[in-house]
């Protein structure tokens, strides 16, 4: 589950001086064209270095995503909901490896790759700094922040690099399931007993401020992307990707008798645009530069994971065996 | 046909599953490599499928419904060999349990695909394949490991070690074994037992580990008759967290 937003750095100008021209050139103009670029292919080394970026992004999105809803596969109340919450998380870490793969393509390694992540070096969806504090919101998760992803990935899959969009066509005829789960189990606690209504709505109300960031900063604010939207690496803008997730579950929250925590929230008739509280982005760089309430204890997790399992990956290395790039 | 006999092989089939599933999952986000993550919950996921199959057929014969009988039950009430309990450990641990375990259960399966009780034979002989590929998934990481480098072969044999009299209590007898062996429903645990041993010992022999003098090992019972660890009762009270928030809601 990833929301995209705020992934890029921002491109220069030299960046592209010592690229080839005429290949630079020849590139371009596939991508015109609609073709995809595959892993052997010429590429400049921003295109390159973005891609990596993005979908290492991605990647550790999807496992440190299974975490706050981890938690609640143990919890899940009767066998039909444990079963689906299983299924559902284990989706989210065969995500993690199908997106490791895609980025190992581009000459990361996967274990460089979760290194970086947990040292910092690496950001993951900003959501996930979040906690999951009752069987609720671990049931928004599945609907709404699902229903995010899958806005910012559908866009994504349209993309340039090839090993990228096809995992992505995968991982979201996935996540479309994930949000029929979602939007199910979130059904049955607002039109059940009054305890449910009150779980479900506060834990709406926690979520809709980092459901709000989810796709990354206000356009007005963000990096210039001009370079990145023509090479088809980012293919919609953050706010872009906002209203359309806003158009279709805005609606559909009010439809279940819940609330939107925004006093603010309206479609302007005549603009066609949602108006709302403009989100809180101090706050959100705050926490997508460490001071979370979640960072550390989602980094100790993963941490931990990795440490005992070193012994594991080392049991299993074969000298004679020879590095391959996976074919993604 | 003894029902209670009937009803106390399929409860201790049912808890068995339930409870290594249970903890199958925790293995969820945590796993050494990312493929073992999804390997165990996919695991996880067929063992609360097979529990729930095992908890219908209780229910045909009587019992509450399977989410009432799973989620409300305490410790005591339940027949779970004591081995599936323990917490999970470290990846050695869980990983020996999984094999020892494993290749027990799909005996069972096996043997009840042929019974003369013909509810557990159509379930036992659906399911059988699911296991079948846990047993595969055992037994190659064992075979993997187990001849790899110092550190995971000490670890393992430790976890062989600490886990042996536990998995000899999966094979505790029921009250009714001789019952159930008589009316053909499967041939009993001391069947399933020397079979078991036959296979884990093929496996070990590819090995550097060593099965340990089984004579010199006092079996944990109990499990069987409710008896259980300080850990069962931990997990259960998660496992009903949300359930008893309230049990008469839909969720």
């Amino acid at each position: 589950m990833y929301g995209g937003g705020n992934v890029f750095e921002a491109t220069k100008f030299d960046d592209l001086q010592a690229e080839d021209p005429v290949k630079l050139a020849e590139f371009e103009a596939r991508i015109a064209r609609g073709e995809k670029i595959e892993p052997n292919d010429w590429m400049p080394q921003l295109y390159r270095k973005q891609l990596i970026r993005m979908i290492e992004q991605h990647a550790h999105s999807e496992i440190i995503g299974a975490l706050p809803e981890g938690t609640w596969i143990t919890r899940a109340p009767g066998f039909r909901r444990k079963m689906a919450q299983m299924a559902k998380v284990q989706d989210e870490v065969g995500h993690a490896q199908l997106l490791y793969s895609a980025a190992e393509t581009l000459g990361k390694s996967r274990e460089q790759m979760l290194t970086d992540l947990i040292n910092g070096k690496s950001k993951y969806s900003n959501v996930f700094n979040y906690p999951a504090l009752t069987w609720a919101d671990s049931n928004v998760i599945s609907w709404l922040i699902d229903a995010g992803a899958i806005v910012n990935q559908m866009a994504n899959a349209r993309g340039s690099y090839g090993p990228y969009c096809r995992a992505l066509d995968r991982i979201c005829a996935e996540e479309a399931f994930h949000l029929k789960y979602g939007h199910d189990a979130v059904v049955h606690l607002a039109t059940g007993t009054p305890k449910q209504r009150e779980m479900v709505q506060a834990a709406l109300n926690r979520w809709w401020p980092p459901i709000m960031t989810f796709f990354g900063p206000s356009d007005k604010m963000s990096t210039h992307t001009e370079t990145l939207m023509r090479w088809k690496v980012k293919m919609a803008s953050n706010d872009e990707c906002r209203q359309q997730f806003l158009d279709m579950y805005v609606p559909k929250i009010w439809e279940l008798g819940l609330t939107v925590p925004d006093p603010n929230l309206k479609k302007n008739a005549e603009t066609g645009q949602w108006e709302f509280t403009e989100p809180d982005w101090d706050e959100f760089k705050r926490v997508i530069n460490g001071d979370g309430p979640c960072n550390a204890e989602r980094l100790a997790v993963r941490r931990t994971a990795e440490e005992r399992g070193t012994w594991v990956r080392h049991a299993l290395l074969n000298p004679k065996a020879k590095y391959v790039k996976p074919l993604a | 046909m003894n029902e209670l006999a009937l009803k106390d092989l399929l409860y201790k089939l049912a808890d068995d599953q339930l409870i290594l599933g249970h903890r199958n999952s925790e293995w969820t986000g945590f796993g050494p490599i990312l493929e073992e993550d999804i390997a165990f919950s996919s695991m996880a996921q067929d063992k609360l499928g097979h529990s729930l199959a095992f908890y219908t057929l209780l229910h045909e014969l009587g019992e509450a419904e399977p989410d009432t009988v799973a989620f409300t039950r305490n410790a005591e009430q339940f027949h779970n060999s004591q081995l599936v309990e323990l917490p999970n450990g470290e990846y050695d641990f869980s990983l020996i349990r999984h094999f020892l375990y494993d290749n027990a259960e799909i005996i069972r399966f096996e043997m009840l695909s042929q019974s003369g009780y013909e509810p557990i034979a159509k379930v036992a002989t659906k399911l059988k394949g699911e296991v079948k590929y846990h047993v595969l998934h055992a037994n190659t990481w064992i075979k993997n490991l187990g001849a790899s480098t110092e550190e995971a072969i000490l670890r393992l044999q430790a976890s062989l070690n600490e886990a042996l009299p536990y998995a000899l209590g999966m094979f505790e007898k029921s009250k009714y074994e001789q019952e159930l062996i008589e009316a053909g429903v499967y041939a009993g645990e001391e069947a399933v037992k020397a079979e078991w041993l036959n296979r884990i010992q093929t496996v070990l022999a590819k090995t550097e580990l060593k099965l340990p003098a089984l004579e010199s090992i006092e079996p944990v019972l109990g499990g069987r008759y409710g008896v259980h660890t300080e850990h069962l009762q931990p997990l259960l009270s998660e496992m009903s967290e949300v359930f008893d928030i309230d049990p008469t809601a839909e969720w």
